[in-house]
């Protein structure tokens, strides 16, 4: 277990080094970051002690060891668009992405869940019927569509939601979350169900096909012959086993929520990173756009690193395998 | 069969086969399938032929009448029978620039499929036959490629392109940027169905065979190899297919994919979706409708051909 966790986090690292790499040399070689920063009218000995300054005369390994570095202390520089430090704007914006990562996370897998195993259990009633017809336009709806019925439907026709931003937000120290006001809680609702739409099918169809699978296995009809009751059967027995795959996909996705949420932060105006990024590349703002990539980089690296890891815990077949194979 | 065994096929001898392979006969069968396939091809006809097929030409702004601006669909209230889906702020058609749209969102989908199957297939053929480092080089390549969603990847590359173009160029090149980002967000996927597959060709005999008789290994690839592993390609471009239209609508709403000049599905989603508070909601939900139509289609038929293909099914 030992080497093959090694061996993903040897992937991880390896990972990490070429995005920073891309990032680097974005930051370096995309436009001239002397120009970006000094404005026209700065003369030439001033750009030459500027550049000087920023040690971008140095060799090549030197500067990216320095770009690491600052990275590590979470140190990208100053916004080309906002003439404030990245880390800064990333720290105010991170919160609002975040609670709606999170609250679609809980949404898709609440929701998701209990209807594939109800899909998974009754597969010819008509309400299963209704959820796969339901998912098939979960997984036809791009994003910003779902987003724009959403609107369309409750805060134009209605008006019982708002259409953009995140309501009332309070400070808890340096964390700003909107789920402390009514307006906050309205607010969120609609982003991040266009954000758990999509999810929620996967994980809908996911835990249907497994629970399919298991329920025609040996040991369900052992249970049964058992006179186990059905409850006990669909949750302690088939359900469980459903859970090793069901823990990957929640946890991949998990990262692919982080960069979906640039669109529904863009459809629905919401002041996360997502939205900060979109704005970024609108206005060629180099050093926001490199600091996001790193950012994301770092958070699908840790899930999929740790998703890795929670098979072995999930699953004692695994641990078992492993170490008959690593005792022959 | 005299002439098949000469050898050559006669017109009607290649329509029979048609008609009688397993493929068409579970075409027949499954009318959601036929249903998915007619509009489909209702969607190629109408975007290939916009030009000569739309009731008007929205961007002939001679054409335009201001007066004419804003008119709901024709079977609402104030509705005109000459604009059956309304006019857009601009007094444009909608069901006009719905047909040019998908044109330009099928030319981005079609172009990008084509750029990430030539990329990824002739890097999988490569890391599947030859194997050894340069296995491992490309697909070390493409492990780091996955560990990030292909969307981001391509607004990335779409962004940094359009920074690295000289000003003036942006809007000309804009197009081709996005089918190169979209492009190349999507090489890793065919890259790994072709090297499995690619795998397991690699040790049949008449690959053997091409090998003893001193055939150039290039050739054994592109002759004898990638006509047997083009079947989950086929399957994995359609269902791209899909994929790729969702993601140039996606940059386009975003407002990094293809120019106003020449609006796409996503583009025309984005500018109708400033007219949606004021009630003019057919600007936006007609081109949304028109691209959920072809994904939904598109998406159903690479399933079909998925299972249809899958011996496993049979």
């Amino acid at each position: 277990m030992i080497a093959y966790v090694i061996q993903r986090a040897l992937q991880a690292v390896a990972v990490m080094v070429v995005v920073s790499l891309v990032s680097f040399m974005l930051f370096n070689f995309v436009g001239d970051p002397v120009d970006n920063m000094v404005g026209q009218e700065a003369s030439y000995e001033e750009r030459v002690a500027m550049r000087d300054n920023l040690g971008l005369n140095d060799p090549f390994l030197v500067q990216f060891a320095r770009f690491m570095g600052n990275a590590a202390q979470g140190e990208f520089g100053i916004s080309y668009r906002i003439q404030r430090p990245v880390a800064d704007l990333i720290a105010e914006r991170m919160p609002a992405t975040l609670e709606l990562v999170i609250a679609s996370a809980i949404l898709s897998v609440f929701l998701g869940i209990p209807m594939g195993v109800y899909t998974g259990i009754k597969p010819n009633s008509w309400l299963s019927r209704t959820f796969l017809v339901g998912s098939l336009v979960g997984v036809t709806l791009p994003t910003f569509v779902i987003g724009i019925l959403l609107i369309y439907i409750f805060a134009v026709a209605w008006g019982v939601l708002p259409s953009f931003g995140r309501g009332e937000a309070v400070m808890l120290g340096w964390w700003s979350t909107g789920l402390l006001t009514a307006s906050g809680w309205k607010a969120i609702l609609m982003p991040s169900v266009t954000l758990a739409l999509f999810q929620m099918t996967i994980i809908l169809r996911l835990v249907r096909s497994e629970m399919l699978e298991v329920m025609r296995t040996d040991f369900i009809k052992f249970a049964r012959a058992r006179g186990l009751p059905d409850r006990m059967i669909n949750f302690g027995h088939a359900f469980k086993n459903t859970l090793v795959p069901v823990i990957t996909i929640v946890g991949l996705n998990l990262g692919s929520l982080i960069a979906f949420s640039i669109i529904t932060e863009t459809v629905f105006q919401w002041p996360g990173m997502g939205f900060l990024f979109i704005q970024a590349v609108g206005f060629a703002d180099i050093p926001v756009m490199a600091a996001y990539l790193v950012l994301v980089a770092v958070i699908f690296v840790s899930i999929n690193l740790f998703v890795d890891i929670l098979y072995f815990v999930v699953d004692p077949r695994l641990r078992a395998d492993k170490t008959v194979a690593a005792g022959n | 069969m005299a002439e098949n065994q000469l050898g050559v096929t006669r017109p009607h001898d290649l329509w029979n086969r048609v008609l009688d392979s397993d493929l068409f006969y579970s075409f027949t069968r499954n009318p959601i399938v036929v249903i998915s396939a007619i509009v489909t091809l209702l969607f190629f006809i109408a975007a290939g032929f916009a030009p000569w097929l739309a009731p008007h030409n929205p961007f002939d702004a001679a054409s335009l009448d201001l007066m004419e601006a804003s008119t709901p669909p024709v079977w609402l209230e104030d509705g005109m029978s000459k604009f059956l889906l309304g006019t857009d702020d601009q007094g444009r058609d909608i069901l006009s620039t719905i047909m040019f749209g998908s044109r330009v969102s099928l030319i981005v989908g079609f172009s990008a499929v084509l750029f990430s199957v030539v990329v990824g297939v002739s890097a999988g053929l490569l890391a599947g036959y030859m194997g050894g480092w340069i296995d491992a080089m490309i697909m070390r390549m493409a492990d780091v490629q996955l560990a990030i969603p292909a969307i981001l990847i391509a607004l990335m590359i779409n962004g940094v392109v359009a920074i690295l173009l000289p000003r003036d160029m942006q809007v000309d090149m804009a197009i081709y940027v996005l089918i190169m980002a979209i492009g190349v967000s999507e090489w890793p996927k065919y890259a790994r169905v072709t090297r499995g597959s690619a795998m397991v060709e690699r040790n049949k005999e008449y690959v053997a065979a091409a090998r003893v008789i001193g055939v150039h290994p290039l050739l054994i690839m592109l002759r004898h190899v990638l006509p047997n592993v083009m079947g989950p390609v086929l399957v994995f471009a359609t269902l791209g297919l899909a994929l790729a239209v969702i993601t140039e609508a996606t940059l386009s709403f975003l407002g990094v994919g293809v120019p106003p000049t020449t609006p796409s599905l996503g583009t025309l989603i984005r500018v109708g979706n400033n007219y949606l508070f004021s009630g003019e909601w057919w600007i936006t939900l007609f081109p949304c409708v028109a691209l959920v139509t072809l994904v939904l289609a598109v998406n159903l038929l690479g399933d079909w051909l998925r299972d249809a293909l899958n011996p496993k099914l049979r």
